[in-house]
């Protein structure tokens, strides 16, 4: 039994487990009743890539005499990235391209399941409001009906269903729910002193233009100003900035904790600042002002990939894992297989858009030391089909709900955003797994059982719903080995990074590893410019197209 | 005893800090279960708690000898306090008019007496052990007991005893902790003290026994002073109290508490509710309600020949059937539950309106509660409004019940003018009902139009042409002001009228 402990320990932390234990006699929810299942990205098919040319893994000559194809255009990839990238060529004309994506569904890190009583996310749930500088996105967001006029700031503002309905957040704290995130009950005057003094540096970052005119923090990060001053924070951690600026308040810490963990899947001590300052001051329009309104759906970013995936139709092939991309005259060679058959099949194309995770791109292209390598950290994900809600205690249920103490991050609420406010829900559980080394904790997460993870979600939520597991009907649980790339103090300024984006030859790349952070908007961003490149390239002479063709 | 010494005290923290929370949660479930269900009161209820444990801490100081003595009379301090907690506050609430001092003073009092209280007893076992091992251990018991308290609370108690009962089963406990702990410390207390705390303990045992007893007559005694005339009828339903009084003239429905009609003058509020509309619309033949349970409006519904179906959408099934099943209210609503036209429908309105709001209907009435929460408060939002278009054909008259132009202006207005921003077209109107003060309603259709001028039924026993004009007047101190729309991500509404309210109350 002392694995199982073991692995309870792991997951909701020692203080907490402490707690629930000792609450419940020594013993810890056991909920035999609730079914679910283990899921993830298909591992298996994910690490032939890996295992490319190594023994027991496939071979280049495995290619011998394997279908061949031709192809205008190619995109791999079938995330945000990959799917912006195809749109984009869709809505410029351009439509003789193929998409491969490994998966049997397209949408990445923003998957998303419709089963029970409401959509829900697998991983990305939410979008701000973009600024009016952010006309790409906007447009995308137009069509999608998600924008309703402008408003005194010549502000975008959102479609009314679609922006988060309120209440929008709150905080278990103390034995009560509050509104908000910040732990205001019983802070003191120099808590909130420090939240002030916070809040200031943050305005003052919000203020800041740079000689050329640009913000310090935008979204996407293309727009922004790349002045010493600002990236001077890509050189210390957020941990120690705040120590700069002598705040040590412990509401504080939690609140640039939660931060940190919600948004990078990193410590404190591990996140740039650059990434702390850039979460508040490039949602903010003025200071003084609150950060942008939040867009969200029931099935999370899940809207977006479907409006996305209707652009590229029937040119999207899913169930194909590219092993390697090679570039020969005059066009680009991709080796691939079908997921399902284990079969090759030989694509060649004019030009090809790598849309894959940067720790892919590197394999497909067997890039080796002295270019970009970054870290990942691993997520899980847990759905819970309740058959009714757990009762209440302080502000009422909202669409992200945040306990204080927890290692994880709460939920949020698949029927929120669908105006139900009574019977059957879908919660939707968070927990990045940060602290210790990646690759350990990434095993460790492999390791685990369905019914630890399922305890130890169940143990997790029952200081704030000592109810809750007599109302879970199901539970699922999906792990993300490579969730997100981490912005670790340095990543952000570096000129790897910088490189990273460069087309290469006859190859384009886009996804958000390539702005060091995991955001919708900078996969967005990265598509459209990497299809922007490749149209350029693909233009008549008379434009001269050998400046952006460095071959 | 000596042997057990230090598990009993542990045990001692366990017990107040589990009493302590269950207090809390009875105060703030009495307050808004008395004054209605609002984040506000709640919010300050536990700011008050705090607050007051803060006190307690900071009071130990002054406990300079006979820490152990006075330990134990705070103990029995508490057992009364809390044990009484619940039945004073109902009696109280119901006998008087100064519910809030009482209120808040019962929370401070508990605050302060359990937050002298792990202060003290730490400082008895300070003698004992280590300094870091007796903060970790005392507050682990304490978190434990906290969060027992919770479960308990929300799972067992409740549901099973009740407030009244919950709270001096309490009582008692916290009041056998005190006696235990009179054995517990008897090396440290001087033996007269002894004695004296026993005899104390005896007493409250009495008196919290006794409340016990006589518990049932307790409630019944509380929730009746709750209200003016006798209860005949009173369930809790999965979303709300519902409790029915009756006096020799009048017969009144109360839902959490607050009055939704008194047969006295409810005519005139649903004359006043459904006639403009009916006067307005060309047609009559398809009508929808939302809300409206009672079967008060449907009666006014029946009054038109040409009505030939009815939809009602209504959230509480214990509304409807005690509608259509008690005799009392079959004779106010003629029995309009009944009716074979009518299509009866428990569901929330706005999923109801998003699933199934398709075919525009001729004449749509809204009667909602007032919005004084989130989940009501959607029901007058911007995107709800929206929503309702579907069912709005050119020709379609809607009211909407859209609480007092004179208690809560900007609400009554900030209601008109969302539904503006959802596209109607609006005009304003207004009723004198008795029961409720100045009441307002807002009549809109989806293109410009005149307020009606003609009724189109005879009978009525408030509004003739004449009266029905004259509701469309606003004196200067009930007119339209500026204010901010309601929306799904933005419930202004509910800010307004939370505000707006407890000024009056
Ligand atoms: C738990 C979690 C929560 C998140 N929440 C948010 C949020 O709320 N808001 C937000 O904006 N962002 C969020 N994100 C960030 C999210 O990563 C981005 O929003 C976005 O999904 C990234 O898209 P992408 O296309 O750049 O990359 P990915 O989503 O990684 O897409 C890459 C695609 O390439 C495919 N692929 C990989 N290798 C191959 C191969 N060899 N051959 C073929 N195909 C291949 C993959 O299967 C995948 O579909 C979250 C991420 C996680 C993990």
């Amino acid at each position: 039994m002392a694995s199982r402990r073991d692995a309870l320990r792991w997951i909701v932390g020692a203080p907490l487990l402490a707690r629930s234990l000792a609450a419940c006699g020594g013993a810890t929810p056991r909920a035999p009743h609730v079914q679910g299942e283990l899921l993830g990205q298909s591992l298996d098919v994910g690490h032939r890539v890996r295992d490319l040319g190594q023994p027991g893994g496939p071979s280049l000559g495995d290619f011998r005499g394997a279908p061949e194809e031709r192809v205008k255009l190619a995109i791999v990839g079938g995330g945000p990235a990959g799917l912006s990238a195809a749109w984009r060529l869709t809505r410029r004309g351009e439509l003789d391209y193929q998409l491969f994506e490994l998966e049997s569904e397209v949408g990445g890190t923003s998957a998303w399941q419709e089963t029970g009583v409401a959509p829900h996310p697998w991983g990305a749930h939410y979008l701000p409001l973009p600024m009016k500088e952010n006309v790409e996105l906007l447009g995308l967001l137009g069509e999608l009906g998600a924008l309703d006029g402008v408003d005194a700031m010549g502000e975008p503002m959102g479609s009314e269903e679609m922006l988060i309905r309120e209440p929008e957040e709150r905080v278990f704290y103390g034995g009560f729910w509050y509104p908000g995130l910040y732990p205001y009950a019983g802070a003191s005057e120099d808590d909130l002193r420090q939240l002030r003094r916070f809040r200031a540096e943050l305005d003052r970052w919000t203020r800041f233009h740079d000689a050329a005119g640009r913000r310090a923090f935008t979204i996407p990060r293309s727009l922004a100003s790349d002045d010493a001053e600002v990236m001077a924070l890509d050189r210390v951690s957020a941990t120690d900035w705040l120590a700069q600026l002598g705040l040590n308040s412990p509401r504080l810490e939690w609140l640039v904790r939660y931060a940190c963990r919600d948004d990078y899947g990193l410590e404190p001590h591990e996140t740039s600042a650059w990434a702390l300052v850039f979460y508040w001051a490039s949602r903010t329009v003025k200071p003084g002002h609150d950060t942008r309104d939040l867009l969200a759906w029931p099935e999370g970013n899940g809207r977006l990939v479907k409006h996305l995936r209707r652009a590229a139709g029937d040119r999207i092939r899913t169930g194909r894992v590219v092993l390697n991309v090679e570039q020969s005259e005059g066009g680009v060679t991709l080796r691939m297989l079908d997921v399902t058959s284990g079969r090759p099949l030989i694509v060649h194309a004019e030009r090809a858009i790598l849309a894959t995770p940067h720790f892919v791109t590197r394999k497909l292209l067997g890039l080796g030391a002295g270019e970009l390598e970054m870290g990942y950290g691993s997520w899980v994900v847990a759905n819970l089909h309740l058959e009714s809600r757990p009762v209440e205690r302080g502000f009422p249920l909202a669409w992200d709900n945040v306990p204080h103490g927890s290692e994880a991050l709460g939920y949020v609420v698949a029927t929120h955003q669908l105006d139900l406010d009574r019977g059957p829900s879908i919660f939707t559980w968070y927990r990045p797994l940060t602290g210790r080394d990646p690759a350990d904790e990434r095993r460790r997460m492999l390791d685990t059982s369905f019914e630890e993870w399922r305890d130890g979600v169940l143990t997790d939520l029952a200081i704030p719903h000592p109810d809750l597991g007599s109302r879970v009907r199901r539970l699922d649980v999906w792990r993300w080995g490579h969730a997100m790339p981490q912005p670790r103090v340095g990543l952000l300024s570096s000129a790897s990074l910088r490189r990273a984006r460069e087309a290469r030859g006859r190859l384009h790349f886009a996804h958000t590893d390539l702005s060091g952070m995991a955001l919708f908007e900078e996969s967005f961003d990265h598509g459209l410019r990497a299809a922007d490149e490749l149209l350029a390239a693909l233009a008549p002479p008379a434009t001269s197209a050998s400046a952006v063709e460095p071959t | 005893m000596q042997r057990l010494r230090r598990p009993l005290l542990f045990l001692t923290v366990l017990v107040i800090a589990t009493a302590g929370l269950v207090y809390e949660l009875l105060a703030g479930t009495v307050a808004s279960y008395v004054l209605g269900d609002s984040v506000r009161q709640f919010s300050i209820t536990i700011g008050a708690y705090l607050f007051a444990l803060g006190i307690g801490s900071y009071l130990s100081r002054y406990v300079k000898e006979g820490v152990a003595a006075r330990f134990i009379e705070v103990e029995l301090a508490t057992a009364l306090a809390g044990g009484l907690s619940a039945p004073l506050l109902f009696i109280g609430f119901s006998q008087g008019k100064f519910f809030g001092p009482l209120l808040y003073g019962t929370i401070m009092v508990i605050g302060t007496l359990v937050g002298l209280e792990i202060p003290l007893l730490m400082r008895i076992l300070k003698e004992e052990l280590d300094f870091e091992e007796l903060i970790a251990r005392v507050l682990t018991v304490d978190y434990v007991g906290a969060l027992v308290g919770s479960v308990l609370f929300a799972l067992v108690l409740v549901p099973s005893l009740g407030l009244n009962r919950t709270s001096l089963t309490f009582g008692l406990l916290n009041c056998a902790v005190g006696v235990l702990s009179t054995f517990v410390l008897a090396d440290v207390v001087p033996k007269r003290a002894l004695l004296r705390l026993r005899i104390t303990a005896s007493a409250i045992a009495v008196i919290l026994v006794a409340g016990l007893v006589y518990a049932d007559r307790l409630t019944t005694f509380a929730e009746q002073g709750l209200y003016a005339d006798p209860i005949v009828y009173s369930q809790q339903s999965a979303y709300q109290r519902v409790v029915l009084t009756e006096n020799p003239h009048s017969v009144q429905l109360f839902l959490n508490g607050n009055l939704q009609f008194s047969s006295a003058d409810e005519y005139r509020y649903h004359e006043a509710l459904v006639h403009p509309a009916f006067a307005r619309a060309p047609r009559h033949s398809r009508v929808l309600i939302l809300g409206g349970g009672d079967g008060l409006a449907l009666r006014e519904v029946f009054r038109y020949p040409d009505v030939e179906h009815v939809t009602m959408v209504d959230l509480d099934p214990a509304v409807t059937n005690l509608a259509r099943q008690i005799p009392t209210m079959q004779r106010l609503n003629h029995n309009s539950l009944s009716d074979p036209r009518l299509t009866l429908i428990n569901a929330d309105a706005m999923a109801w309106l998003r699933a199934d709001g398709r075919r525009p209907f001729d004449v749509v009435i809204v009667d909602f509660p007032d919005p004084n929460n989130f989940s009501l408060g959607k029901l007058y939002t911007r995107g709800f409004y929206r929503l309702l278009m579907r069912v709005i054909g050119p020709d379609t008259a809607l009211v909407v019940q859209s609480t007092s132009p004179m208690y809560a202006r900007k609400s009554f207005w900030c209601i008109a003018r969302t539904m503006r921003s959802a596209g109607f077209s609006t005009h304003s109107y207004h009723a004198h009902v008795p029961s409720f003060g100045e009441w307002g309603y807002v009549l809109a259709m989806k293109h410009p139009f005149e307020p009606p001028t003609q009724l189109r039924v005879d009978g009525l026993r408030f509004l003739n042409d004449a009266t029905l004009a004259s509701l469309f007047i606003f004196s200067r101190d009930m007119q339209e002001l500026p204010v901010r729309e309601n929306t799904l991500n933005d419930q202004q509404l509910v800010a307004y009228y939370e505000h707006e309210w407890s000024l009056w109350n």
